[in-house]
């Protein structure tokens, strides 16, 4: 059995009378990475914010590493590594200083491979406005795990990132989570928190409404596999009583796409039908229903189940 | 002690690279001392023997109420405080070490503008030097401890542009760097004796550069290092318990204090005065 990390329960944030989070409980494991997921306005950076002891919650319990996060901040602050959404430096600090300055107030060795890891190297010493939006993100990462904290939240890490950043970021979560890090990933980003995340919540309305694996909250959705075919002639029957398992299908410019709720049947029917009507096929794709599909499934439903 | 030094190298180069703090620390000083020096003292001869604690007090306001505040406010709203917040800086070096530093700059401006003023313009040196540090000091903790109380309890940096100008202004005008105390209207003089200007003027001329001070320096030798705690008491506290938040529609309030208690304490500085000086 893994131990708990992270304890929440009944948790609630009230900002005068709009409540952000409404008495969700959840647990996370340690090494877990855990994805707190959800449209803008859920209550994902309220509830990391009072996880990282920068708000007081106004219900229920929250520990972190054991510890209530408000209240023993000073134990708390050398556990935990922080990169905030809405979080700056002073714009003439250097890369290089900031490593030094903030490595002095964790009690530990500046490491300045980080900044070589995530491309900052050059930038060592240019000053925090000269450094372009995905610089900063990158200087503040490398600020939340410089000092190899137990636990790491990462909101909207990836946003203003490009491609091979982005991968340097995973990796650098992966390598945390074999050492033992739990983190804690908000996002806005569903093939990151499907590809990243050992489990996902997801907040709707202040309240979690989906947790569990990103496979198990995918498969508990309609469950529909896309099946976009084009052929020469693109006359495949566009009905949802034209194959077996089919929900309903679309044409959309010269592809016909089916939406099976079980593509064993639907598939061969599909491809019967092509050699029957002497039909060449030029483009089959199928693509299984992705986190991002079931996150829209919910959200846009807006259905607190 | 090595997480205080490296905040207080950092700050201390940060009053030199940023292009504002860098204009209000040393160039508008210095900029506003040569001018002072080759025009001022052309029209206004008798203006020589104020040149040296004129300019000094004039850099101590210009780095204090036009240097201190915004930054505080900018911190504030741009999430600077919260990332200081995550990574352990304790909120009362947030306030210090800036404070510190300040009070750094304006005594090399102080330096250069005491050192030069007799070479470049003849002006007269204090006769009195531990007096004119001890009064440098003290007004520069007083400018210091309000400009830090602006920057908490402003709520954006228009209102700190506003408190600092009010202050500021009348300081130029009332405070008796550019005007002596005695030519001013008596109601002006007893407004004028709010400001801290007016306060280290009197005190510079009665205490260090050998001149008569125009009302009683030693009463008011507590005012200005008072006037300094009570500012930055009740700005300290206030950060305190506002450090957790630093959400800019979330300023703490509580600093807002110091005015009544300022307000108080002026009061009973200036009925005092009245009474133990004809």
């Amino acid at each position: 059995m893994k131990d708990i990390v992270i304890e929440v329960q009944d948790f609630t944030k009230t900002y005068d009378d709009f409540v952000a989070v409404d008495k969700i409980s959840f647990d996370v494991n340690s090494g877990e990475i855990f994805g707190l997921l959800g449209p803008n306005g859920a209550g994902k950076t309220s509830t990391l914010e009072c996880l990282e002891g920068l708000r007081e919650p106004n219900g229920g319990l929250v520990r972190v590493a054991g510890m209530i996060p408000t209240r023993e901040f000073h134990k708390l602050k050398n556990l935990i590594g922080v990169q905030l959404q809405s979080a700056s430096l002073p714009e003439s600090i250097t890369p290089e200083e900031a490593v030094k300055l903030f490595s002095a107030y964790h009690n530990v060795e500046p490491r300045m491979d980080l900044l070589e890891r995530l491309g900052l190297a050059e930038k060592r010493t240019s000053q925090f406005f000269e450094l372009s939006t995905g610089q900063q993100r990158r200087m503040a990462l490398a600020l939340a795990v410089m000092h190899n904290p137990q636990v790491l939240f990462l909101d909207e890490p990836t946003a203003g990132l490009d491609v091979a950043t982005r991968s340097v970021l995973h990796e650098m979560m992966r390598d945390l989570q074999k050492s033992g890090t739990t983190i804690i990933l908000a996002t806005h980003d569903m093939a990151e928190a499907e590809q990243m995340s050992d489990r996902v919540a997801i907040l709707l309305q202040g309240k979690i409404i989906k947790i569990g694996t990103p496979i198990e909250i995918t498969a508990a959705g309609a469950g529909l596999t896309k099946i976009s075919v084009r052929t020469q002639s693109s006359n495949l029957p566009i009905s949802n009583k034209s194959f077996p398992a089919i929900t309903h299908a679309v044409q959309l410019d010269e592809y016909q796409i089916f939406f099976s709720k079980d593509i064993g049947p639907t598939l061969s029917a599909i491809i019967a039908y092509i050699e029957e009507q002497n039909d060449t096929l030029i483009d089959l794709r199928v693509e299984r229903p992705s986190l991002e599909d079931r996150f829209l499934e919910i959200t846009t439903n807006g259905v607190i189940q | 002690m090595k997480a205080f030094l490296q905040h207080f190298s950092f700050d201390f180069k940060k009053g030199i690279r940023n292009k504002n703090l860098l204009l209000l620390n040393y160039l508008f000083p210095l900029g506003f001392y040569l001018m002072m020096g080759f025009v001022m003292v052309e029209i206004n001869p008798a203006f020589l023997e104020n040149l040296i604690p004129a300019m000094v007090i004039f850099g101590i306001l210009s780095a204090t109420l036009l240097g201190i505040p915004d930054p505080l406010v900018n911190a504030r709203e741009n999430g600077i405080f919260r990332s200081f917040k995550i990574n352990g800086v304790p909120s009362l070096s947030i306030l210090l070490i800036p404070a510190i530093t300040t009070i750094i700059h304006m005594v090399i401006v102080s330096l250069i503008i005491t050192v030069t003023a007799p070479l470049l313009f003849d002006a007269p040196v204090p006769v009195n030097w531990a007096n004119f540090v001890l009064i440098f000091f003290a007004i520069a903790i007083a400018c210091t401890g309000l400009s830090v109380l602006i920057g908490v309890v402003s709520k954006s940096s228009r209102m700190t542009i506003l408190w600092s100008q009010l202050i500021f202004v009348p300081s130029m005008l009332l405070g008796g760097l550019m005007l002596p105390f005695s030519m001013l209207p008596e109601t002006a003089q007893k407004v004028a004796q709010i400001l801290p200007s007016t306060q280290a003027m009197n005190a510079v001329n009665g205490l260090a550069m050998g001149g008569i001070a125009d009302f009683s320096p030693l009463g008011f030798s507590h005012y200005l290092i008072c006037r300094g705690h009570i500012f930055i008491c009740p700005g300290s506290l206030s950060f305190q318990l506002g450090f957790p938040q630093f959400h800019p529609q979330r300023t703490p309030r509580v600093g807002i204090i110091g005015f009544p208690a300022l307000c108080g304490h002026d009061c009973l500085d200036v009925l005092k005065s009245s009474i133990t000086f004809p």
